[in-house]
């Protein structure tokens, strides 16, 4: 009986040698990524950035709430009042060495105006230079949702709140979005 | 000095050739990190190291630099005339096996009458330098690398011993030359299957490599015996692990595979194929097997494989003496 188990084992062990070694002429699976650029999806969290609407106006209208929600706190901002009575931010500063990318900011913000798109080359040699202020956040376009305009909704110059035909749902699924 | 005159090119060309011998040996030892690297990622789907020079081609000397200007620190609680003379013991003891191995008819330092004994010694010798340097590291991990290492090696030395002993019977002589030559009908993988087996397994063991890794097992021991050694003293260390790779793959050739005999032709290159052959499999086995539980590993060397080797010995003995 001891024999059988001790021929038992041994087989096995051969067995676990000569399937490690069939590996080797199976397909590698790491991606060389700075020679072959990397494929991601477009609700992949990676750089934030704040985004304009079609007109070229920025969408964030300091709120705050992106940076009550963010769990790290690396959102600091602060509002200015425009001559029309809206808001705008005066400085929006993000700490990329504490941010997380959970995404929360961007679930927050009811305007949409920061998003987190599918760019991860963040890095940099001093940690000063991960501190992204307003000027490095904006970008020139409306980013992963080009219709939504947030005053056509809601806002300080709305004219007709009762205008049902603005809020008709879209009815087709949103595959950016990750809330139910 | 009449001598130094009269063989005057025969001497030089024996230093040359034993300072080439050596010094490939040693070349080919640090190139081995890398090599196994490779070949470790081959078995597990991954790239190794391929982005210093052409296609990884510059490791070496990558990690050669980082090893030279790393700080040398001798802990102040350690005896520090041992520590220091550990890792060159554990350097040299095994590197000077190179001098009995037959790389092809003429290509041998020196044709030792009782080459396999010589070769024990080593063996046994190198375990002082591992118990030297786990002691006088004065650190609770590493004496506990140093002892697993000692009790490894001892068990695993009666048999590897006792495996070698078969060979020796049926040539007839310690010497490797006189084994090799005993080979050129058939080689001693054949009629001495079994010997070959302890032979291997304990090579694996002498060389502590996995799965018996027992003496350095990063997990429970963080390392083990060379806990507290850094930069080219650490670096000893793990070039004499993979010069005794390459010693024992050379001696697996030598006593079990017909050593420079190979088919149609009698060269060294068939010498070198199959102990790169050995390297490869003495890689893939720490790419697949497991680190066994100590105990297991002591009672696989003493019930298992002794009796096997002590069985081999006695029936080739018989064989020798009534046939």
């Amino acid at each position: 009986m001891i024999i059988k188990k001790i021929i038992k084992m041994v087989i096995s062990q051969l067995n676990s040698i000569f399937l490690v070694f069939m590996n080797s002429f199976s397909k590698r699976e790491t991606k060389l990524y700075p020679e072959i650029p990397v494929k991601l999806t477009p609700r992949y969290r990676g750089r934030i950035v704040l985004t304009r609407n079609k007109n070229g106006k920025e969408r964030c209208v300091a709120c705050n709430l992106c940076s009550s929600v963010c769990p790290v706190g690396c959102i600091s901002l602060q509002k200015k009042t425009l001559k029309n009575n809206r808001w705008k931010a005066k400085f929006f500063r993000i700490n990329f060495s504490r941010c997380i990318f959970c995404g929360l900011c961007e679930e927050a913000c009811p305007t949409s105006a920061i998003q987190l798109i599918s760019d991860f080359e963040l890095a940099d040699y001093k940690r000063k230079d991960l501190i992204y202020e307003k000027e490095d956040l904006l970008i020139s376009g409306p980013g992963k949702y080009s219709d939504y305009d947030f005053y056509k909704y809601s806002g300080i110059t709305i004219k007709d709140p009762k205008n049902k035909s603005l809020l008709k749902k879209n009815k087709t699924v949103n595959l950016k979005s990750l809330l139910p | 000095m009449n001598f130094l005159f009269t063989y005057n090119t025969h001497v030089l060309f024996n230093v040359f050739q034993s300072f080439l011998i050596f010094f490939s040996i040693v070349v080919f030892g640090a190139m081995l990190s890398v090599i196994e690297r490779r070949l470790l990622a081959l078995f597990q789907n991954r790239y190794g190291p391929n982005r210093v020079g052409f296609f990884g081609s510059l490791q070496l000397f990558a990690d050669m630099i980082k090893i030279f200007f790393k700080e040398d620190w001798t802990p102040n609680f350690s005896h520090k005339f041992i520590f220091n003379i550990a890792p060159i013991l554990s350097f040299s003891s095994i590197l000077l096996v190179s001098v009995i191995i037959p790389f092809s008819k003429n290509m041998q330092i020196i044709d030792f009458k009782i080459g396999i004994l010589f070769f024990l010694m080593m063996a046994s010798l190198s375990v002082y330098s591992i118990l030297l340097s786990g002691w006088s590291s004065n650190n609770k991990f590493s004496f506990l690398g140093a002892m697993r290492a000692a009790a490894q090696t001892l068990s695993y030395e009666v048999f590897l011993g006792l495996s070698v002993m078969g060979t020796v019977v049926k040539a007839g002589s310690f010497s490797l030359l006189e084994i090799t030559f005993n080979q050129s009908h058939l080689w001693n993988i054949i009629p001495q299957f079994f010997g070959f087996l302890t032979f291997f397994i304990s090579s694996l063991a002498i060389c502590h490599r996995h799965p018996f890794d027992q003496p350095e097992s990063e997990q429970e021991l963080a390392d083990g015996y060379h806990i507290e050694y850094s930069g080219m003293k650490f670096g000893m260390f793990f070039i004499g692990e993979y010069i005794s790779i390459i010693i024992m793959s050379c001696l697996i050739t030598t006593l079990f595979f017909g050593g420079f005999y190979g088919f149609y032709s009698v060269s060294i290159f068939w010498f070198i194929l199959k102990s790169l052959f050995f390297i490869f499999l003495f890689i893939l086995i720490r790419a697949s097997l497991p680190r066994p539980r100590y105990d297991r590993v002591m009672i696989f060397g003493w019930l298992v494989c002794f009796p096997i080797a002590l069985l081999n010995l006695l029936f080739t003995a018989f064989l020798v003496l009534y046939l």
